[in-house]
């Protein structure tokens, strides 16, 4: 069993060498062709594993058979489309996700942000804003607020305007509290919101400075400078290329010595740039850039 | 390539498991264990302390590589996509994050007939599916001994859905899984 038949394929096959069942592969390709052409947002460079459950998802949930049936709605049925699209974009999040990721940006990002007059964030692929938002909450605790300011953005804009609103659920809040406290939080959480039976609804004040906008990581360029830049469980649904794409754009977005935090699972090590980085907290994925 | 999933009882099957490959076992053994999702960190010298190869967490794009046991890290789905692994943090399915049916769908889709899956103890009946996928498109499906696991009805599960006769106590899987290595580098 070892011809050169079995070498596992390259992910750069991915779309072009079917394999167990092909037929979904070029289904699912020719999909994101549909989509690509009818929205402009190309999610073809997405990774395939996380966009192949999603597409069967929607499928389901639009009551087609397979992606190929999928495919024959969303051309003309737009409701469906939107359907699609969301799915394909909303990636699940968290407040205070990896409490001890916040409290190392309290322990060894804060001090260096605090020697600045004016700090820029950037959270790159904020989807429905509870990083933002946690990440307004420490900056509050820390007394930066005043002069920083944060830059939320997403390709989608109905998740921008749902992070914009600052409306959650209320059901995680409870897990968010507790995230919140081992993230070091100065305060009882629910300071921060007001709650109803169903929703909360998160402080103005922790908005007043940011600024949510339109960004898509697979084409758009850098748009400022900025001394953190925070993309947490973005990059995992990128396959190699485009991560190598906007591990550009971080680079070349980022002042010297600014920061960069990634997800739990995510590295530099994988990347032309990760000679351009120190490390500066190897298990919260803290990064600083240094040439 | 070696799948392998497992939930309550698992890692106690999987450390025996571990302990009887040789320094020199040459297929990637990639393993999904239910796990809490702060536990990041904790299982991987348990294991480690058993094994003869190198156990590691992987990351998101890690190459994989024979005679190494991957753990699939808390709070994220472990996929295969061709020589590399794709972490997803997508909702949960079956109740888990990492759920062994994700594993095992994409070890079906990419490395088909030479894809061996083993289900360990465990509860609920994750796995079963993705066991189905990979005996479907020619793989090998191995299933702990319900009867002697601590949980049963995971491997259970696993063993009503694809009818494997590969049933088996966990010597006897260590045993079979270094049989099906050598024939298969040969």
């Amino acid at each position: 069993m070892n011809g050169p038949r079995d070498q596992p394929r390259t992910p750069e096959d991915a779309f072009a060498s079917p394999i167990a069942d092909g037929d979904e592969l070029q289904d699912l390709r020719a999909l994101l062709d549909t989509v690509h052409q009818r929205t402009g947002i190309d999610f073809r460079q997405y990774s395939y594993s996380s966009l192949r459950r999603r597409a069967t998802r929607a499928a389901q949930e639009a009551n087609a058979a397979s992606i190929a049936g999928l495919h024959q709605s969303i051309k003309t049925d737009d409701a469906t489309l939107a359907l699609l699209i969301r799915m394909l974009t909303v990636h699940t999040t968290a407040m205070f996700r990896d409490p001890t990721f916040f409290r190392a940006l309290r322990e060894h990002v804060v001090p260096v942000l605090r020697t600045y007059p004016f700090v820029r964030v950037w959270v790159a692929g904020c989807s429905t804003g509870e990083e933002v938002y946690s990440l307004a909450i420490l900056l509050h605790e820390e007394g930066l607020a005043e002069r920083c300011r944060i830059y939320a953005t997403d390709l989608s804009d109905t998740v921008l305007d749902r992070a914009r609103a600052g409306v959650f659920p209320l059901a995680p809040m409870q897990e968010y509290s507790r995230n919140y406290q081992l993230a070091g939080g100065l305060k009882p959480f629910s300071e921060y919101f007001s709650a109803d039976s169903q929703s909360v609804v998160f402080s103005r004040k922790l908005r007043e400075n940011v600024v949510f906008g339109t960004h898509n990581l697979v084409s758009d360029e850098s748009f400022n400078e900025f001394h953190l830049i925070l993309c947490r469980n973005v990059l995992i649904y990128f396959q190699r290329e485009l991560q190598e794409r906007v591990h550009r754009l971080f680079h070349e977005s980022l002042i010297n010595f600014g920061y960069l935090g990634l997800g739990r699972s995510e590295a530099v090590r994988f990347s032309a740039y990760r000679d351009c980085y120190d490390v500066v907290a190897a298990r919260e994925r803290i990064f600083r850039k240094i040439k | 390539m070696i799948v392998i999933g497992g939930s309550w009882g698992g890692c106690d099957a999987l450390g025996e498991i571990l302990r009887r490959l040789p320094r020199d076992f040459a297929l990637p053994v990639v393993v999904v264990l239910h796990r809490h999702r702060e536990s990041e960190g904790l299982l991987q010298p348990v294991l480690q302390r058993t094994s003869a190869l190198p156990v590691v967490e992987p990351e998101d794009k890690t190459i994989v590589e024979p005679g190494y046991v991957y753990i699939c890290p808390p709070d994220y789905h472990l996929t295969l996509q061709g020589n590399y692994f794709s972490l997803i943090a997508d909702e949960l399915v079956n109740f888990a994050r990492p759920s062994i049916d994700v594993l095992f769908e994409s070890a079906a889709e990419w490395y088909r007939e030479r894809t061996i899956a083993v289900v360990l103890s465990g509860g609920g009946s994750d796995g079963a599916a993705g066991a189905a996928r990979i005996q479907a498109a020619g793989g090998r499906v191995i299933v702990q001994n319900p009867e002697s696991a601590v949980m049963a009805s995971m491997p259970a599960a696993a063993l009503a859905r694809t009818g494997t006769r590969d049933v088996y106590e966990v010597p006897a899987i260590a045993e079979l899984l270094i049989r099906l290595s050598v024939s298969t580098i040969k």
